[in-house]
């Protein structure tokens, strides 16, 4: 315990302290600079060849990642956000505090293709409810879901962009009848969390029957624990995609770093960590390249998914239904 | 500049600049607040939401909470029993105990896995959900009922003996008795009190943060947060900030209004004598055991679940504790550095009422609508996140001046009407005289003071959770972080930890001005 306290002690003092190499800051959400998470393998990848010292930045779960930065301005610290998602991406341009990347981005095995000048993509994955495998006659639809009595575990779509992923799913299933799922699902809804970290840690403590997450989730129970009773619930309407994004910040101090941390990222020996770490299909790597066990997750007979700029012409409506129809 | 007929003027110049600062620094974002919000006054239907389960939960809490608290007065005041001393001194606690901590054992107590869930199973029973308004009303009850049962019980046991005997004399009993003696307790003190609650769970931020279930279940303080953090919609958080301002302030003119009637009984000798205790023995002994399991538990279940955590608590936790540690200190010394010259300068200033009741101001003004105002304030000159760290000590030194002052005042009159006249005659002068003939008179209620002050900041889960940044994350933070990762055991050991500095401060600061005095 001793040594703990004396590098308390130290590290209180440590933001006076001159680093040798240049610092590179990377805001990013709470889930990816966890100690499982793959942040510290990242960290240690990209240091090794950088002549850098890389610090990842945490900031609450996606949707708070862009808030953060807005509250920091021009005078942000950050050179690269990674974290965000296609959702929120015309939100982020239309900041301009981002700038754009100029890196060709070959390479890329996304199920759609990618043309943009600010944001290149890291990993994706479609929003899924998990379950206990156990759980009897888990539901094939959101108005199944809604006319169960099963507890379930979302997080805020202002905060989080599985939440935000969640409101978009239904718009893009239900459209003008999603108003009428939301009040349906209203009295499934255990609690509203402002990240996905929290809502996960719940659902494993037991207090509630599903949570908002990915169909990928499932694979971390099976390959880090070598636990098969986590599943995915398929549901006919299909699924969201999620596509996570990075851009370089227009106020970076570290602009020549921060194209070298983008490039970084979609090379394999960033994307090879990305499926055991963040539970997301990779980027940038082919299908054959994914560890063993995701061959067991659902596929989506139905993809559903909104432009980056239909999300944003959406975005406020869609809250307010949401928040509207919980908040009676 | 001191001089025999003008002692300690310097003093009061120095008071009067303090007094002009804190009126600043309090109003300044209020304006800012109020130009930001002018330009466009837009609430959502949520927000609407919002300010009506604020007034919702707050009436809830503190009915509830004065429905328990007068029976639970009424039995204390009655009856005599071993350990009623530490009963009334745990009543105390909740005040000082950090919310952030106080929720925790609230969730292992009452949650949906906590002890109660797991004992009512066995009966077949299942609690209601403690996320939404259940958890915040519970939570609200939690701090208030023994606050409201303690101010109840103050004025219960200052019944003067006279007219206990006279009562007595006259035959009175039960009914009647509690219609004549003490039922005017009860009016006299019950709409203060239930104002004073009602005003503090309406700008309850921590307790909504954790136990609010959304939508479902935001208050104003939250949404502001809300509006700051997620939407960054500068002009909804200064619109309610606004509101949560105005709300407050009308609140606390009502409440100060209310504490000044009296009982309209007459007063006595200020002897006390023993209530009668005839009957209802085991519905008063029922009522005390009753709350204090309620109030007891969930600080049981803090220490027994923090315990085996308390040595394996990670870095980050114990770098938290230490800035937190020398933020609440820097807080402490920052409001007694400007309460004790404020002080003096109201002993000497015309109108000094009014001044003393602006500097109460503070009590009712939200912390979060001060964060906002600030922030709005700092953001065109620099990064206001890196400011996040001097603004909480300042906010929280803030807050905490109206307790200071109130512990000073009278101690401050009494020591200058006592003891001027001989220490001008001795001819102290300046710092002298202030050492020698007024300090030793102010040192305990000073230590009092500095440990509540200091126990408040320990453990403030406001402004610091508006602007901060992860690297400057207080102990309540870094909690909440760790609660929100998931990650119980390091959160418990944290809370452990907390509660311990908390306690500890308030304990030293409080006994080292008894011990000097």
């Amino acid at each position: 315990m001793k040594h703990t306290i004396i590098a308390a002690g130290m590290s209180i003092f440590a933001g006076a302290a001159m680093a040798e190499n240049p610092v590179l800051h990377v805001y990013t959400y709470d889930s990816f600079v966890a100690d499982w998470g793959p942040g510290p393998q990242i960290e240690a990848a990209f240091e090794e060849s950088c002549g850098c010292d890389l610090q990842f930045v945490s900031a609450g779960d996606g949707a708070a990642l862009l808030s953060r930065l807005q509250l920091e301005g021009s005078r942000s610290e950050a050179d690269v956000v990674l974290g965000l998602d296609t959702n929120l991406m015309t939100a982020a341009r239309d900041t301009g505090l981002f700038a754009t990347h100029d890196i060709s981005a070959e390479g890329l095995t996304l199920p759609i293709a990618w043309d943009d000048a600010e944001f290149l993509p890291f990993d994706w994955g479609y929003f899924a409810f998990v379950h206990n495998a156990d759980l009897p006659n888990p539901p094939q639809s959101f108005e199944e879901l809604a006319a169960s009595d099963l507890r379930i575990l979302i997080q805020d779509p202002r905060s989080s962009t599985p939440g935000l992923g969640l409101v978009y799913w239904i718009e893009a299933a239900y459209g003008d009848g999603a108003a009428q799922i939301w009040q349906d699902l209203a009295d499934n809804i255990v609690t509203v969390t402002p990240g996905w970290s929290e809502a996960y840690g719940l659902f494993l403590e037991g207090e509630a029957d599903m949570v908002l997450s990915y169909t990928t989730s499932p694979a971390y129970h099976l390959i880090a624990e070598e636990d098969p009773s986590k599943s995915a619930a398929a549901f006919d309407e299909g699924h969201y995609m999620q596509i996570e994004i990075a851009g370089i910040t227009a106020a970076s101090d570290q602009p020549d770093l921060a194209r070298a941390f983008m490039t970084f990222m979609l090379s394999p020996a960033f994307q090879s960590v990305i499926p055991t770490t963040n539970w997301m299909y990779p980027a940038a790597l082919p299908a054959s390249a994914l560890p063993d066990g995701f061959e067991t997750l659902i596929a989506p007979e139905k993809v559903l998914h909104f432009s980056g700029d239909e999300a944003a012409a959406l975005r406020d409506a869609a809250i307010d239904r949401w928040q509207t129809a919980l908040s009676r | 500049m001191a001089n025999r007929t003008q002692p300690l003027s310097a003093l009061v110049w120095v008071g009067t600049g303090a007094l002009a600062l804190v009126l600043t620094v309090t109003l300044a974002p209020l304006v800012a607040i109020a130009v930001t919000a002018d330009d466009g006054f837009k609430l959502r239907a949520a927000d609407w939401a919002a300010i009506r389960f604020t007034l919702l939960q707050a009436f809830l809490s503190a009915s509830l909470s004065l429905a328990i608290a007068i029976p639970l007065a009424r039995a204390v005041a009655r009856r005599r029993f071993i350990g009623r001393g530490i009963f009334i001194s745990l009543m105390g606690a909740p005040f000082i105990l950090p919310v952030i901590v106080a929720v925790i054992g609230l969730i292992a107590s009452y949650g949906h896995n906590g002890w109660l869930a797991h004992a009512l199973q066995v009966i077949g029973l299942d609690l209601p959900e403690i996320y939404g308004l259940h958890g915040v009303v519970l939570a609200h009850v939690f701090f208030n009922l023994p606050l409201a049962a303690r101010l109840i019980l103050q004025e219960w046991q200052a019944i003067p003996q006279e007219r206990i005997r006279l009562a007595q004399s006259l035959g009175l009993k039960g009914g009647a008795f509690f219609r004549h003696i003490e039922w005017p307790i009860v009016r006299s003190t019950a709409p203060g009190a239930f104002v004073v609650i009602f005003l503090l769970c309406c700008s309850s931020f921590a307790v909504a943060l954790i136990l609010g279930g959304g939508p479902r279940a935001t208050t104003i303080e939250l949404a502001i947060y809300q509006a700051f953090r997620f939407d960054f919609d500068l002009g909804r958080a200064a619109s309610l900030a606004a509101v949560q301002g105005l709300l407050c302030l009308g609140l606390g003119a009502f409440a100060l209004r209310l504490s000044a009637r009296g009982t309209g009984l007459g007063t006595g000798l200020d002897r006390t004598s023993a209530l009668p205790t005839e009957g209802r023995a085991f519905v008063d002994t029922l009522v005390i055991v009753a709350a204090g399991g309620f109030l007891a538990l969930p600080l049981a279940r803090i220490v027994i679940l923090g315990l085996p955590n308390l040595t394996e608590l990670p870095t980050a936790v114990w770098i938290a504790a230490l800035r937190s540690l020398i933020m609440a200190l820097s807080a402490t010394a920052l409001s007694i550095a400007m309460a004790l010259p404020i002080a003096f300068a109201l002993l000497r200033l015309r109108r000094a009422a009014m001044f003393e009741a602006l500097c109460l101001l503070a009590l009712v003004i939200s912390p979060l609508a001060l964060g906002t105002g600030w922030f709005l304030i700092l953001r065109p000159i620099t990064n206001p996140v890196t400011w996040a760290l001097p603004v909480t000590i300042c906010v929280n030194a803030l807050m905490a001046l109206p307790f200071v002052l109130r512990a000073v005042l009278p101690a401050l009159r009494e020591a200058e009407a006592s003891q001027a006249r001989l220490a001008t005659a001795l001819g102290l002068v300046g710092w002298h005289r202030f050492r020698h003939a007024i300090l030793p008179r102010l040192v305990r209620p000073l230590g009092f003071a500095a440990g509540l002050c200091a126990a408040l900041s320990m453990g403030d889960l406001g402004v610091i959770a508006l602007f901060a940044a992860p690297d400057q994350a207080t102990l309540p933070l870094e909690m909440l972080r760790l609660m929100g990762a998931y990650r119980m055991a390091d959160a418990q050991g944290a809370a452990l930890l907390l509660l311990i500095l908390s306690l500890g401060l308030f304990w030293i600061f409080d006994r080292g001005g008894r011990y000097h005095a």
